[in-house]
């Protein structure tokens, strides 16, 4: 473990990308959830994406994460193109994955949760000063508010417990990690918690894909915005160069939309003509709200999620 | 962060830098957290404890007899082989599941042992292997059923129970009852092995200095660690106690036979199943699995592993606990393992502190709930009273324990720590 060299050098943009999805695609029965996506993910480089429920947002997480393979397309990681049949390859390789459920095991300490199934053994018995030590100095780096390593996760509040499962990512040294919305679940002050940690695994030089339903969340921390929209790829942007309306235009596929109409006229009592549009993009549309319009959405996600991994 | 004037973050113990951490040193310290743990709904082996005192304070009021040293001695040996049983029956309880069969398996290895000695004349160590590997066979089996068709173990054991107490008949044969060659070892080393007590005088210091030393060496781990440390004051404190409580029983025990040799054997199995179960990765696995299958699935373990031997083991301590019971009767019959043998090993590990719910527990609960168990049938069998009366008790003791793992589980929740 080099978890001692925190700080990486700053990106160059000439660097290769560690990550790179060229023509990927993936059907289940006669659903095309994903048709040729393209994305590239660079080293220290925080990458949101974006998109509709039902956007393929889930089935791309799951892809990289090893839960089921793509039909076609090429994934490249370090330059090598790479098969990731099980999760426990997509581990090996350096990715590591942060469900939304978190799959955290309440009864176990803080050291035992973070090196769950890699434990550090001296002899036959395990090495718990070791893993002690090494908690505490993976946290100190992660800046992260935990009083105590040796308490149950369960009595830790939600963004400790999204700490926790962020902090365990990084126990195997991945260069990328995957958050699924790590920050559907928490309060105003937990979810700029978990965006610092975001911020600070940027600054260790990893690649972040950050799937988000809230753009406030995006526009704080990604530097680039990968849009899905209908399971292709729908635009990608600067966030420094990017205004929110173009993003909300793509997401719903129109610069004539709903979300637009209502942004530029001010209008609160837009007609809710199409009451299912109109009820999905709002969640997208008002950060400020997002926490009320969220639980909708997030639940798909939460489920299908679910269900997929339990397998 | 704030801190003392006297000391910079970097100089304090990695693990006490939260300004948020209340800290208490030395013995009064121990004695605070220990308390705080306690509200908090971590009972540990608290309720047991107490209720082992309480029990014998009651009857030894009702009948003088039993804290006799001739009495402790029965009840020491009388625990061995059902206690044996539920160190299995606690390691399927740490997983959530169950073993309903035990008692069959138990049974079936007495069948096993019987007929291997007298009928078939095999030498004693091939007729304990066999019955060993048969109960690992069994565990085995039940793995495979439970991890390959997901067939909830309550119903898999539940079947087990009637299928191998037919064949524990069928071995037994028509007449039903075998006794043991009561030269044979095994025979021996039941009924009348008993330390000699400068042996037992000699393991009492050991297991105090193991104590003493294992805390210090722990502590110099952690110190250069840069960890905090426990008062050395209250390691010693604590191998003084239990060398004082060691010597103390020893000495009692010692005024009649002395310290069983089956007694020693379980306590020794129960400190070697501690040591796996906290102390290394199978057993940090077995905790994970109990607290949540799909967690412990997706960080890498190989769940379906740790039910297997988690089975195996289980119903390899039932022929085991079954061949101790055997070897002290003499005999191998249709009743062994038969009567309250499943539910009173079952008990026992519920009533140390094992959780019904999985993830929480520990080895130490065989031991403990084995005790509670045999001390109310010791002392209701002085009383003159019946097995009727006992199996009542013994069940309000057990609807007891569950009351209490449900609260203290409660208890949790509500301080945050379910
Ligand atoms: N396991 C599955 N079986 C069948 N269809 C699926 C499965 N997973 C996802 N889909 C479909 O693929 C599409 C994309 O889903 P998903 O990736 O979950 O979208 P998002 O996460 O962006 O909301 C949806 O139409 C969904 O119904
Ligand atoms: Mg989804």
């Amino acid at each position: 473990m080099t978890m001692e060299s925190a700080v990486a050098e700053p990106t160059s943009a000439t660097r290769e990308p560690v990550l790179s999805l060229r023509g990927v695609s993936k059907g289940f029965g006669a659903v095309r959830a994903l048709t040729d996506i393209d994305l590239d993910i660079y080293p220290g480089e925080v990458v949101a994406i974006v998109g509709d429920n039902g956007a393929g947002k889930s089935t791309l997480v799951k892809i990289l994460a090893g839960v089921h393979p793509q039909d076609s397309g090429t994934i490249k990681f370090d330059g090598q193109i790479v098969n990731i049949p099980t999760p426990t390859a997509s581990r090996a390789l350096g990715i590591a994955t942060v469900f939304q459920d978190l799959a955290l095991c309440d009864n176990l300490d803080v050291v035992s949760n973070l090196f769950l199934g890699r434990e550090i053994v001296h002899g036959v018995a395990l090495d718990e000063e070791e893993m002690e030590q090494r908690s505490w100095s993976l946290l100190r780096q992660l800046s992260a508010k935990i009083p105590s390593v040796r308490i149950a996760v369960a009595s830790l509040s939600g963004g400790q417990r999204q700490t926790v499962a962020i902090a365990r990512s990084l126990i195997g040294e991945p260069s990328v990690v995957i958050l699924d919305e790590p920050t559907a679940a928490l309060g105003v002050a937990q979810t700029a918690e978990v965006l610092n940690l975001v911020e600070r695994l940027r600054e260790r030089g990893l690649g972040v894909l950050l799937i988000s339903h809230n753009m406030a969340d995006v526009q704080a921390v990604a530097d680039r915005v990968a849009v899905l929209r209908l399971g292709r790829n729908n635009g990608d942007f600067h966030v420094a160069d990017v205004s929110y309306e173009e993003i909300i235009s793509a997401i719903t596929g129109a610069t004539d939309n709903v979300v637009t109409r209502r942004a530029s006229a001010h209008a609160v009592d837009a007609a809710a003509d199409n009451a299912a549009t109109t009820a999905a993009a709002e969640a997208l549309a008002a950060p400020s709200a997002g926490a009320v319009s969220e639980p909708l959405p997030n639940n798909a996600i939460g489920i299908d999620d679910e269900t997929e991994e339990t397998r | 962060m704030t801190t003392t004037p006297t000391e910079t973050p970097a100089e304090r113990a990695a693990d006490l830098q939260d300004e948020r951490l209340v800290r208490t040193e030395g013995v009064r310290g121990a004695v605070l957290a220990f308390r705080q743990r306690v509200r908090g709904g971590d009972l540990g082996s608290l309720p047991v404890v107490i209720g082992l005192i309480v029990i014998c304070a009651i009857f030894q009021i009702l009948n003088p007899n039993f804290l006799s040293a001739n009495n402790l001695v029965n009840l020491t040996l009388q625990c061995a082989a059902v206690g044996t049983i539920s160190i299995g029956i606690v390691l399927v309880l740490l997983l959530g599941q169950i073993d309903l069969s035990v008692g069959s398996v138990s049974g079936l290895a007495a069948a096993i042992l019987g007929v291997g000695l007298t009928q078939q004349n095999w030498p004693v160590a091939i007729a304990i292997i066999v019955a060993l590997v048969v109960g690992a066979a069994i565990g085995y089996l039940y793995g495979l059923l439970f991890t390959r068709f997901g067939v909830p173990s309550f119903v898999i054991t539940l079947a087990g129970l009637l299928a191998f107490l037919g064949l524990q008949l069928k071995i037994l044969g028509p007449t039903g009852s075998i006794n043991l060659p009561y030269d044979s070892w095994i025979v021996q080393f039941a009924t009348s092995a008993f330390l000699p007590p400068w042996a037992a005088y000699a393991l009492a210091f050991i297991a105090a200095a193991a104590l003493f030393f294992g805390d210090v060496r722990r502590a110099s781990r952690r110190r250069k660690a840069g960890l905090s440390t426990g008062a050395l004051s209250v390691t010693l404190i604590k191998a003084i106690l239990l060398l004082i409580v060691l010597v103390a029983a020893v000495a009692y025990l010692a005024t009649d036979r002395g310290l069983g040799a089956t007694f020693l054997l379980f306590v020794l199995l129960v400190i070697i199943m501690n040591f796996f179960l906290t102390r290394t990765r199978w057993g940090r696995s077995v905790f994970a699995v109990g607290g949540s299958v799909e967690a412990a699935r997706r960080a890498g373990i190989k769940v379906n592993r740790i039910y297997i031997t988690v089975f195996i083991l289980c119903s390899s301590f039932a022929a085991l606990g079954g061949l101790l019971a055997s070897a002290r009767l003499t005999s191998a019959s249709l009743s062994s393992g038969g009567g309250d043998t499943n539910l009173n090993a079952i008990a026992a590990a519920v009533i140390g502190g094992t959780s019904l719910f999985g993830g929480r527990g520990s080895a130490y609960s065989a031991l403990l709930g084995i005790l509670v168990i045999q001390s109310i049938s010791s002392g209701l069998t002085l009383l003159n009273l019946d097995s009727s009366i006992r199996y009542m008790i013994t069940g309000a003791v057990l609807l007891l324990a569950v009351i209490i793992d449900s609260l203290s589980r409660r208890s949790r929740a509500s301080h945050g720590q379910a």
